[in-house]
């Protein structure tokens, strides 16, 4: 009988081992596959071509050009313009509800939010090209709101799920005792929250905006539908961009396989991978300091 | 947007009723341009419930993805709207595709502005000027004082490649076109925007009484400066060859095609089928298409 036990403990134990394993290889195996397939690229491209470059044209019948500057930029763009929107707004409706709500509100109002970060991205982009995009030509007398200002509004509504719930965790996980003393020592509500709880919570609510950017960068699907994907440089947030993300998505179905063009699409890919990882890596750092001091 | 609604719907209730119905059937995958998914979205419907044994799959994609799939054998039949390209043909034989072309409908490329725009006719050489980025306001043609807002397709459409190598003469577009995703896209932002410029099927243009959709306005175009200019929708033009810009859609099959796919392709180009070409707006093949569809069947 205690063999039994003992066996089905091992079993148990290898399952859940496998599992952990499982998640590593997959990322240890995209990273290598991704890698793999850019390399190829840059026999032909010189890297400094490839990141410092504006003139994204693969199929020109005049001359190839693979620079994916404009693309680097219109992506961070489109994801600084939705932290711009979505960081204060997150983080007031986050001390909102951790602070501010009557608790029958917060029951109502976390569920909605909760429910925000459900809706599919296409359903976002939709939204972009029949509501937001003729509401931003208007506002701004310009013909048509396929720009950068569009996508920003949308990966902020997106990004805003995140930043949300993460930052009224941190708010929440803030000591009673802190504001408690704060209100005994005569300050108002608004000046605990502010100056005493906002800052005691600061590193998990950058975390929140770091997660918050992370969906935001790799996002794809929403900007593709509604920032125009001009492969032209970005005068400003009222011109059309195309970011790295939707760029890959356009021309990776019709790509001849093993052509520069296709590990060219790779190495975009690559380059995306780094950035989402170093942001998603601070994050964690930060989210782990503040762990580590509340304990 | 409500056709393309209306078309994924009926894609959707298709695919499923063809899977509920018929588990056993082996089904004619057909795959590639966005510019003919709904003329053979159509052409298939009609043609399935006059033959209720078929069974074929109508896909969007672009050209580029239907002649991939093709060279793949990932599809039975590629819509193109362009012709292959030598790289394509290359690499087709090498996987021991040989492709087979059949006409199956002729479109005349539109150019469209918005209803607003006073402009009424343009060169060929002027359109490929615009879309090559080289006249920025509609000022210099002699329409109101507007900057020109570029839409166009994206580069794995076949009628992105038809544009520029019959209109740009082989030279890049402009960085600043907006690339949407199929025809449909690109009217939606026309009729939204005062500056607009697009190119789509003719098939695109006419709203579900057949009449031209409200708030677009489609260009004449003329070869030369003091030619006489025609409308895309305007048959005899195209018959004649005097509309500039109007091209064969094609589907193309691996070899001589299997008995299923060629019974639909005799009956696309057939009497039946070209009536359903005409009321969808795009035009019937001319009697030399026809006798080298029928020759490429056999």
């Amino acid at each position: 009988m205690r063999k039994w036990a003992s066996l089905e403990e091992s079993v148990i134990r290898a399952f859940f081992l496998t599992c952990g394993i499982l998640a590593v290889l997959v990322l240890v195996g995209i990273f290598a596959t991704l890698l793999s397939t850019a390399v190829p690229a840059f026999k032909e491209i010189h890297l400094s071509e490839f990141l410092l470059k504006k003139n994204w044209d693969p199929t020109s019948p005049e001359k190839a050009e693979y620079g994916i500057l404009s693309m680097i930029v219109s992506t961070l763009m489109v994801t600084g313009g939705a932290l711009l929107l979505a960081v204060p707004i997150g983080i007031g409706v986050a001390a909102y509800l951790s602070d501010v709500a009557h608790w029958r509100v917060r029951e109502i109002v976390k569920p909605i939010v909760e429910i925000l970060a459900g809706i599919p991205s296409v359903v976002v982009g939709f939204l972009g090209i029949v509501l937001f995009g003729p509401a931003i030509a208007k506002i701004f007398h310009i013909g048509n709101g396929l720009n950068a200002v569009n996508g920003s509004v949308l990966l902020a509504i997106m990004s805003l799920p995140t930043i949300i719930s993460i930052s009224e965790d941190a708010l929440n996980a803030v000591p009673q005792a802190y504001g408690e003393a704060s209100l005994a020592l005569g300050a108002s509500r608004w000046q605990t929250l502010f100056r005493v709880k906002v800052p005691a919570a600061l590193s998990g609510i950058i975390a929140a905006c770091m997660l918050g950017m992370g969906r935001a960068i790799g996002e794809t699907m929403t900007v593709l539908m509604a920032t125009g994907n001009a492969r032209a440089f970005p005068h400003g947030f009222l011109s059309s961009v195309r970011t790295m993300t939707a760029n890959v998505a356009i021309e990776l179905g019709e790509v001849p396989y093993d052509t520069t063009h296709y590990y060219a699409l790779f190495a975009i890919g690559l380059v995306l991978f780094v950035m989402t990882f170093i942001v998603n890596l601070v994050a964690d750092v930060i989210l782990r300091k503040y762990q580590e001091r509340e304990q | 947007m409500k056709k393309t609604i209306m078309s994924t719907i009926t894609t959707l209730a298709l695919l499923s009723s063809i899977l509920l119905a018929a588990p056993a059937k082996k089904m004619i995958q057909v795959k590639g341009s966005y510019t003919m998914v709904n003329l053979v979205q159509i052409l298939a419907e009609e043609y399935m419930t006059k033959n209720p044994g078929a069974a074929i799959a109508v896909l969007g994609g672009g050209s580029g993805t239907g002649i991939t799939g093709l060279i793949n054998q990932t599809c039975d039949i590629a819509d193109h709207s362009r012709e292959w390209k030598q790289k394509e043909i290359d690499q087709a034989w090498e996987k021991g595709v040989t492709p087979r072309f059949f006409i199956i409908a002729v479109d005349g490329l539109s150019i469209v502005v918005n209803e607003k725009n006073p402009i009424e006719r343009l060169t060929l050489a002027q359109v490929g000027a615009i879309y090559r980025g080289e006249i920025k306001n509609w000022k210099t043609l002699g329409a109101y004082d507007k900057p020109v807002s570029l839409y166009g397709r994206q580069s794995n459409s076949g009628t992105y490649t038809f544009m520029q190598e019959f209109v740009l003469g082989n030279k890049n577009f402009s960085m600043d076109t907006k690339e949407m995703n199929g025809n449909a896209q690109i009217i939606e932002s026309i009729l939204q925007d005062e500056g607009a410029v697009g190119y789509v099927g003719v098939g695109y243009l006419y709203d579900q009484t057949g009449k031209i959709r409200k708030g677009l306005k489609v260009l004449n175009i003329s070869k030369t400066p003091d030619g006489e200019a025609y409308a895309p929708t305007d048959k005899a033009a195209i018959d004649s060859g005097k509309y500039p810009i109007s091209r064969p859609l094609y589907q193309a099959t691996n070899g001589k095609p299997n008995a299923d796919a060629a019974r639909f392709i005799a009956w696309e180009t057939g009497p039946e089928g070209q009536a359903i070409v005409e009321r969808e707006g795009f035009f019937a093949i001319s009697p030399a298409h026809k006798a080298q569809n029928d020759k490429n069947l056999k």
